[in-house]
């Protein structure tokens, strides 16, 4: 396990070290003049040179990026925008704000939306997806299959909209969506967030419903499952010691990747409900033209999906016996 | 940009690859004279929800090509401001006074807050630029899946190690990300900051970006598909008699690949709709000028709280769109392809 996890945190590294490289290269030579992208649209001249003073521009690419790099782990010093610390992933221009602060402020909103989210789709997706599978062919699973069917097509620009119009605006059922920290009230929390959680789970849902039932339907009509009722355990103990373990390794696969995205910037739903979190950085900084924002936005993302991939792996192996890490 | 991809197993060849091949009898061509295409055609027509959602496709299609026709024959355009022209339309705040939006015998799906265009010919016109933009950008991504696809799987080795760590890469990130993030740097590329970027430049942006991100997982479905096919015997036998590697990609593999590339297209269009306006929607890419999907869901999105009718008629629409093309995508799948399980 450990030799695994050793490995895969390596290979990670790797990957985002390729990543950052290629979209900063992407980044900085491709535009005409990449300095006065990332000043912004209102810019003046004295604004401009110290822009291109700060990101090197005179330097060759490979030079900027080491700098860039050498940021990142050990912090860097932008000429009168003053001290950037350690995980410096840049310096936005437009913000005057190192990215990582921004960043970090911006965290806790998409990670009560994407992590409450998650729970609500994952038990209710996969909930449904079982009972469909186990009264297969029955009213239950029609209507499950139907919905789900129907589900997936929703957008959430629109579900969202019209959600909030009527459960919100007209029957005043649910809050109008806000952010509130946890710790600073956990009631307002909630209900504020209840909303989006509710119409990101009806997106992500159908596509566990489906999920689960084939994937149990497959596990169903294994030989170990055979067996098992064979020598005298019940449907009951077959279906929650056996039949659930092998069917739950793609789930948890799309789970992870899922979250993943969801970390990194549930961009859409952001938008939709107005709620202030990595995705809505991104979007306004595609709006400003704020290219350090947005490098350090995609490096978070990317972070949260290579790391959730080798917690899926890892978990895959402790739930599924027949799995083995090499 | 993951287009739920479908194990298609090909069906029979449809290629008698060389008739003076010995191996085995070629009793299979008398048979019943049933084409593959012909049998698939059977299954799909017997298939009720299929044939039904194929009329709703093609009614939007239809309505999508003749939508100069109809705007003509009622009597409005999508870019006259009728609301802004016209007393007694739109009140002081620019709402529309009449109530659900503003429908009415002159305005049927009524009028749009504020800039008081007719809502049924922006619709009409916006569900043609969004289809036009989808159906560009599906064929571009298919041409391109096949060609990097085909040629991965083809030629193996250090090609497709390479093709396959891009693949992976461009599908584990998601897509809105990608597309947003290298929209400011593409429209630099094309257009100082200083100016404004003229209406087709942003279409082709647009096709541009959808298709850069787009083609990974045709590619990879087809590399699997043709490295599997490529130990047949009916390629190996065409290689031993010298044909020529065009010879054997057009010839020997590409017939045998058409049924998951026409299943994969069928399933990538309403993705790139739903993409755009999502694109849209973020304020990305087309603007409030132009009609379209997106843009009516993104303005409506900003009035539903007064004027919610302005919201449903492309929201609704959108959704029984993507719904039909979706269902439809099934059905091809399932005509095209009855062994896979779903």
């Amino acid at each position: 396990m450990l030799r695994f996890l050793l490995r895969r945190v390596v290979g990670a590294a790797v990957i985002l070290l390729i990543i950052s490289a290629l979209v900063f290269v992407l980044f900085y030579t491709a535009p005409r003049d990449p300095a006065r992208v990332a000043c912004g649209k209102v810019c003046t001249p004295e604004t401009l040179a110290l822009v291109r003073q700060n990101l090197g521009i005179a330097d060759p690419i490979p030079v900027q990026y080491w700098h860039w790099l050498q940021g990142v782990f050990f912090g860097r010093d932008y000429a009168s925008y003053g001290h950037c610390p350690a995980p410096c992933l840049g310096y936005s221009f437009i913000n005057r704000e190192p990215v990582f602060g921004t960043i970090v402020d911006r965290f806790p909103t998409t990670l009560s939306l994407s992590v409450g989210s998650a729970f609500v789709f994952v038990i209710f997706g996969v909930g449904t997806g079982m009972l469909a599978a186990v009264k297969q062919g029955k009213l239950l699973d029609k209507v499950a299959s139907s919905a789900s069917l129907v589900a997936s097509s929703l957008q959430i620009y629109i579900v969202g909209v019209v959600a909030m119009y009527f459960l919100t605006d007209q029957l005043h059922l649910l809050d109008r969506p806000s952010y509130t920290p946890l710790t600073d009230n956990p009631g307002a929390w909630f209900s504020g967030l209840l909303l989006p959680w509710l119409v990101l789970s009806v997106i992500f849902t159908a596509n566990y419903t489906r999920m689960a039932r084939s994937q149990l339907v497959e596990s169903l009509s294994e030989d170990y499952v055979r067996t098992a009722r064979a020598k005298g355990l019940s449907r009951r103990t077959v279906f929650f010691r056996f039949a659930w373990r092998g069917a739950m390794g793609p789930i948890i696969t799309i789970f992870g990747l899922d979250l993943g995205v969801l970390l990194g910037g549930a961009i859409i739903t952001e938008k939709t409900f107005s709620l202030q979190g990595i995705g809505a950085l991104s979007v306004k900084a595609v709006s400003t033209n704020d290219l350090p924002t947005l490098l350090g936005v995609m490096m978070v993302a990317a972070t949260a999906i290579v790391v959730l991939n080798i917690v899926v792996d890892a978990v895959y192996a402790l739930i599924d016996p027949r799995v083995r890490l090499a | 940009m993951t287009i739920p991809t479908s194990n298609a197993t090909t069906p029979v060849e449809v290629e008698d690859a060389k008739p003076q091949s010995t191996t085995g009898p070629s009793a299979v061509k008398g048979g019943d004279g049933r084409s593959p295409g012909k049998m698939a055609w059977l299954r799909f027509k017997r298939d009720r929800t299929g044939v039904i959602s194929a009329y709703v496709v093609i009614f939007f299609f239809v309505i999508a090509i003749c939508a100069p026709l109809i705007a003509k024959l009622y009597g409005k355009d999508p870019h006259t401001m009728y609301g802004q022209d016209q007393e007694g339309l739109l009140n002081d705040f620019g709402f529309p006074i009449k109530p659900n939006g503003g429908i009415s015998s002159d305005f049927w799906f009524g009028i749009e807050p504020q800039l008081g265009r007719d809502l049924f010919t922006f619709l009409l016109y916006g569900i043609r630029n969004s289809l036009f933009i989808a159906g560009v950008t599906t064929l571009l991504v298919t041409f391109l899946g096949i060609a990097i696809g085909v040629t991965a799987g083809y030629l193996g080795g250090k090609t497709d190690y390479f093709i396959g760590r891009v693949i992976d890469i461009l599908l584990a990130f998601p897509s809105t990300l990608f597309f947003i993030a290298f929209w400011p740097v593409l429209m630099s590329i094309l257009v100082s900051p200083e100016e404004s970027t003229p209406i087709w430049l942003t279409v082709t942006s647009l096709i541009l970006v959808m298709t850069a991100f787009g083609w990974a997982s045709i590619a990879r479905l087809l590399r699997g598909e043709v490295l599997a096919l490529r130990e047949r015997e009916f390629v190996e036998a065409a290689k031993v008699t010298g044909a020529s590697p065009v010879r054997i990609i057009f010839k020997e593999l590409l017939p045998n690949l058409w049924t998951p590339i026409l299943i994969q297209a069928t399933l990538a269009l309403p993705m790139f709709v739903t993409a755009e306006a999502g694109l849209a929607f973020l304020g990305v890419g087309l603007t409030a000028k132009t009609p379209d999907w997106g843009v009516m869901l993104q303005r409506g999105a900003d009035v539903y709280q007064d004027d919610i009718t302005f919201m449903l008629f492309p929201g609704v629409t959108m959704v029984v769109f993507v719904l039909a093309f979706n269902l439809l995508g099934d059905s091809v799948r399932d005509a095209l392809d009855p062994k896979t399980k779903r």
